[in-house]
């Protein structure tokens, strides 16, 4: 059982977000392993010991900083990672990062592919599925619980759909969409923080998946960001405090003609 | 990082309490031609500065402090009640037995490492920390004199598990001064029949396994001490009542008492009369994870005090913006700092198997000293709402006081101090 997971490098949601001259400023940005992910890398490596076998190989596409993600991921328990790394890659959107991950993907032999149901950066929630649709497999996304079955051949799971869960089973091998509720990610140990420091993370490039560097990065991109702007501060409060009766009129009135969400 | 071969032995004839501060002196930390000479090459020159492995490693911990042990630290506080959980999610992860070589079963790590996790873990709760460096403490005299057969058969099996031990030294009638120990250990063919109270003791009422120093003659003052590694569930031993306290009350702290408890010679650490230098050296090395927990109970009021005096608003501004404010919170930085340099200090000489009596004396006592100036600054910053138990800072500067008490007062660690600077 080969269990690849795709983890993307986040800024942390604690850090304060800074816009410069209509761009993030990421100067003092804090970064961790996509919290979406870190249910992805829980959920291989829970296969991984119920089976009793299994390879976990960490993928990521993004800059020399994305190694620390990967790093993280090994100190938890991954066995292997694997850092695609060409300036080429950078700017990618997320068709790009699905074909780049794709390419990478086509050459290591994968029962389960995991990703986070989404970035908590952007928040695209695509990379996952237009990987799915890259490599030709089946996907489920959203994922809440899977259960392996006895022949390791297939996976029965459960996804968020409005107001309920369905159930989907699909055969192997399948790109999974991890959601919060999968289960509880462990933390590293001693032990995998020390072991990290002898693991060598390589580095595939461009050429080496075989991705014209036309076909991804900024030039290639789909997405164009045009500014970013901060949401505007939250202005005061307005108390009604005399007549109940008439006071929930103004509300309503105001709510309706001021606010206009009613 | 490699560990160094166990430091060059102290008899008690080497040391006594008249001159447990006999120490070769300052180090000089890897400048000078005297460390030299003990075989500091340049590489290895002290360096507190933390590699990528280390701010994993102190992530792990910030990260476990904040999930685990900040959420409950409040009400352990307030109940008194040791949260039994914690170990067992410490163990999985690592975060005891951290000094303890990888092959018994510990971390394989070192001082250095452990003072990094002791920071973070303290300024979450010092009093659940407390607990586990006083299972560190406990632990380390087998670090040091322990025979691979004692290894194999007592310290492997206790970190195979979740377990806390415990260091029984303090008795009624002796704290700093340790010679004075009463309890008696009277040999009896390959036995030791074990009698005596110990009080104070941390992790007394939940240790698996005492780490206990006794005398075979009161008459002989150091030269008559042994350490002997007694597990908790031998007949005989009982403790006393839980002692309620002024902070740290999460920890449990109570009386240990051994009565005609039979202890096999083969349990004894070191050689009879051994056992002065063996607890010296063990406070030793100790000490700067103690200074360490003060670095993080200090840091913790200090960001609490930051935090807050940018919120409350006085005269139409907040408080920060007054310069009286801005002042205490540049000395509470000023000493947190300092502190945490003088802890990696001694924590590397540690390592390094170097004496680090002095160093971790300054340490021990400047660390602590600043963790309750910083954590009484702190309530003052907070006002009324400091001295209300809404707010954490009080439990603060209540916990910050035990650390200027227990592993040496900071009047034992100025003895030290001066003894050496006075010595020459």
């Amino acid at each position: 059982m080969h269990i690849v997971i795709c983890v993307k490098q986040v800024p942390d949601t604690e850090t304060k977000i800074r816009v410069k001259d209509g761009q993030l400023d990421h100067s003092e940005t804090k970064y961790v392993v996509n919290p979406y992910d870190e249910y992805a890398i829980e959920e291989g490596l829970r296969i991984k010991e119920t089976l009793g076998e299994g390879k976990i190989t960490l993928v990521s596409t993004g800059p020399e900083r994305a190694k620390d993600a990967l790093k993280s991921g090994l100190a938890v328990g991954a066995d292997e990672a694997i850092h695609l790394l060409d300036k080429a890659f950078e700017g990618s959107d997320p068709y790009a990062t699905a074909l780049i991950l794709s390419k990478a993907l086509q050459k290591l032999d994968y029962d389960i592919v995991f990703c986070g149901k989404q970035g908590v950066d952007e928040d695209h929630a695509q990379v996952g599925i237009i990987l799915a649709e890259l490599l030709d497999i089946p996907h489920v996304s959203v994922v809440t619980e899977l259960e392996i079955s006895d022949d390791v051949r297939s996976v029965v799971t459960h996804r968020e759909v409005e107001g309920g869960h369905a159930v989907v089973e699909t055969s192997l091998p399948v790109v999974i969409t991890a959601q919060k509720g999968l289960n509880e990610p462990r933390y590293a140990s001693i032990k995998g923080i020390m072991a990290v420091k002898k693991k060598v993370i390589p580095e595939w490039n461009a050429a080496e998946i075989g991705v014209e560097e036309n076909a991804v990065g900024v030039e290639s991109a789909r997405i164009t960001f045009t500014e970013v702007t901060l949401p505007p501060d939250r202005a005061g409060c307005r108390v009604f405090d005399e007549d109940p009766a008439q006071d929930a009129a103004k509300v309503a009135h105001l709510l309706r003609d001021e606010a206009k969400i009613l | 990082m490699t560990r160094p071969a166990a430091l060059a032995r102290i008899t008690a004839e080497e040391r006594d309490w008249h001159s447990a501060c006999d120490t070769p002196g300052p180090s000089n930390v890897g400048i000078s031609e005297e460390s030299m000479n003990v075989g500091i090459s340049e590489e290895s020159m002290f360096n507190p500065s933390l590699s990528p492995e280390h701010k994993a490693l102190r992530e792990l911990a910030r990260q476990f402090a904040r999930n685990e042990i900040a959420p409950i630290a409040a009400k352990a506080d307030r109940i008194e009640e040791y949260p039994w959980e914690l170990v067992k999610k410490a163990h999985a992860v690592g975060l005891i037995n951290i000094t303890v070589p990888g092959k018994y079963g510990g971390g394989g790590l070192g001082y250095f490492e452990d003072c990094l996790v002791a920071e973070e873990l303290s300024a979450a709760c010092a009093g659940v920390y407390s607990s586990f460096v006083a299972s560190t403490l406990a632990l380390t005299p087998l670090n040091i004199a322990a025979t691979p057969n004692q290894m194999e058969r007592l310290m492997k099996p206790f970190c195979a598990e979740p377990a806390l031990a415990s260091f029984c030294l303090t008795e009624p009638s002796a704290g700093s001064d340790v010679a004075s120990v009463r309890t008696r250990a009277k040999r009896n063919g390959d036995t030791y029949v074990l009698n005596g109270t110990k009080r104070f003791i941390t992790n007394g009422g939940v240790a698996k396994m005492y780490t206990v120093t006794a005398t075979v003659d009161p008459e002989l003052r150091h030269k008559g001490l042994v350490l002997l590694v007694v597990p908790s569930d031998s007949p005989g031993v009982s403790v006393g009542k839980k002692e309620e306290k002024m902070g740290q009350r999460a920890a449990d702290t109570r009386e240990v008492i051994f009565e005609d408890v039979q202890v096999p010679v083969e349990n004894r650490l070191g050689e009879e009369g051994e056992g002065f230098g063996l607890v010296m050296e063990t406070l030793d090395r100790i000490r700067a994870e103690v200074a360490a927990a003060a670095v993080g109970v200090g840091r913790a009021a200090m960001q609490a005090a930051v935090q807050y005096s940018k919120e409350r608003e006085q005269f139409s501004e907040p408080i920060s913006s007054f310069q009286a404010i801005q002042f205490k919170l540049a000395d509470m930085a000023i000493k947190v700092e300092a502190a945490r340099l003088l802890v990696r200090q001694a924590a590397w000489l540690a390592d390094h198997g170097l004496r680090n009596s002095y160093e971790s004396a300054i340490a021990k006592c400047f660390a602590a000293d600043s963790a309750m100036q910083i954590t009484t600054d702190a309530v003052q910053v907070f006002g009324g709402y400091g001295y209300i138990r809404d707010y954490p800072v009080e439990k603060y500067m209540r916990d910050a006081k035990l650390l200027q008490i227990y592993e040496g007062t900071s009047e034992i660690q100025r003895l030290v101090i001066s003894r050496w600077l006075l010595k020459s």
